[in-house]
């Protein structure tokens, strides 16, 4: 998967749990919980959702190493290789 | 003279009537909060001669925090339905008679030839309930049998695809199904809720007003070092997929209703007097992402295991993020919990939801310097709050609670 693509899946998913919200917005820097208003529950949901559609675990200490857009894109893209 | 309610003026049917009118369980528009005075039926779930049994839904009503699914608290057959359908009415009106199944037995009791009054009119020998036409005769199990009786089926117009042509359930259901298609043509999905913004924000500010108002608040404040906690959730989380992890609020709610089981006075509410409750219901607030909050109920928390709470949270959070809730669910917290997780306030004072008699709040988990055996370190610290009201309890009641809350957190595994 290209970079472009995974942030479609990613973009996709933030939109599921949080429809109301405009995830394509995102900035690379941005945070992506505090910029969606994303509680624990919903990142949990959306951590679920990526699991089941990438096949890609994110175990809790590699939380910091997600936080944003760009992080978790390349946090995804290495685990795919 | 005619029984006023059941509208017979013959005497013995009007006697046996008037028996099972006054017998009957008057299902009644449920208040499902402090801020409900009235809700829209929008959909009957059930019809004249079902049977219902405890917690089935028999209705769809709109209230300002959406259209919920309304549950009967009775076991017994749907007499007769007294609202119509997109009837607006007030909180307590009778809305439908449920002939209680006790009630059966009694009526027919009344029926009894030694019961009969002297009578010289003809008598009609009415059934309480339709009769079933008899069984003999037809290959069915007992279970095909009992549920056909349940939904006045005649067994003998199905056709049974069990061995040697009994009749078995899947076959009842199935003409069940076949049946009520055609007695009532399916109607559309349920329409998305109606609860706007605005109507979500007015129940809160009912809610919010009348507590304010009403309860004389007390508040008090407790710092929880939760690092033993912490650890521990990390651990078990380690070892989970990640469909199954935990979120740390788990533990606050377990700990908060083992707590309630020392403290029955704060699981209660104030009805003339303080009263306290059987069951510990841990109102569980949900914030919405348009702005506002529902608090559906965790019930019996106290019983449930972390991951019980968990995979309550799983169906409850996103059902009330849809106001998609059941009334049980709105009606029925014995106590309520918010928890305004990380990246937020240090403590939140909450204020009481009515007739509600306290609200533990609980802020963000931070790293903050915490003085423990002379020594000061850095660790993760939760901010537990109580709101009390000062009717029903003392502070005094309130502190020796949050310090046993805060017991129950330095042992997370027996939580």
């Amino acid at each position: 998967m290209t970079e472009a693509d995974i942030k479609i899946v990613i973009f996709q998913l933030l939109k599921q749990i949080a429809p109301d919200t405009e995830p394509s917005m995102l900035l690379p820097g941005d945070n992506i919980r505090d910029t969606l208003g994303i509680d624990s529950f919903d990142a949990l949901q959306f951590l679920v959702a990526l699991d089941e559609k990438l096949g890609i675990e994110i175990p809790e200490q590699d939380y910091g190493k997600t936080a944003t857009l760009e992080q978790l894109v390349a946090y995804v893209q290495t685990r795919m290789k | 003279m005619p029984c006023l309610q059941c509208q017979t003026s013959n005497v013995q049917w009007q006697k046996v009537q008037c028996q099972k009118v006054k017998i009957m369980i008057e299902f009644k528009m449920p208040s499902l909060g402090a801020d409900m005075e009235d809700g829209t039926l929008r959909e009957w779930k059930v019809k004249p001669g079902d049977t219902v049994h405890r917690g089935d839904i028999i209705a769809d009503v709109e209230t300002m925090k959406g259209i919920i699914e309304i549950e009967v608290f009775d076991e017994g057959i749907v007499e007769k339905l007294l609202i119509k359908e997109d009837e607006k009415v007030p909180v307590g009106t009778v809305m439908a008679l449920i002939k209680p199944l006790a009630a059966e037995a009694e009526i027919k009791k009344e029926k009894l030839p030694e019961a009969k009054p002297v009578e010289i009119h003809p008598i009609e020998e009415k059934p309480a309930t339709p009769t079933m036409p008899a069984h003999e005769g037809v290959r069915a199990s007992p279970l095909a049998k009992r549920i056909a009786a349940e939904n006045h089926l005649d067994l003998s117009a199905i056709h049974g695809t069990g061995e040697g042509g009994a009749i078995t359930r899947e076959d009842v259901e199935k003409a069940i199904g076949e049946r009520d298609i055609k007695l009532k043509p399916r109607t559309p999905e349920t329409p998305a809720p109606a609860a706007s913004t605005e109507s979500i924000r007015m129940a809160v500010a009912a809610a919010m007003s009348k507590s304010n108002r009403e309860i004389p608040h007390y508040y008090l404040e407790i710092a929880i070092d939760v690092s033993k906690a912490m650890a521990w959730l990390t651990e078990a989380n380690r070892q989970r997929p990640v469909q199954k992890r935990l979120l740390p609020v788990v533990l606050l709610i377990k700990a908060v209703a083992k707590s309630l089981l020392e403290f029955p006075d704060l699981n209660a509410v104030w009805e003339n007097g303080l009263q306290q409750k059987k069951d510990i219901n841990i109102g569980f607030v949900v914030s919405l992402r348009t702005g506002g909050l529902v608090v559906p109920a965790i019930h019996h928390a106290d019983e449930k295991s972390l991951d019980e709470i968990m995979e309550t949270l799983n169906d409850l959070i996103p059902r009330a993020r849809a106001l998609k809730l059941r009334s049980s669910e709105l009606s029925e917290s014995t106590m309520t919990l918010t928890n305004l997780g990380d990246g937020g306030a240090d403590a939140v004072f909450g204020v009481i939801y009515p007739p509600q008699v306290a609200i533990v709040g609980f802020g963000g988990i931070a790293e903050q310097p915490f003085a423990e055996n002379g020594m000061v370190g850095v660790r993760p610290i939760l901010h537990a709050t109580l709101a009390g009201d000062h009717r029903a309890t003392d502070g005094l009641t309130g502190s020796r609670f949050l310090a046993t809350l805060k017991n129950h957190l330095q042992k997370p595994e027996t939580l």
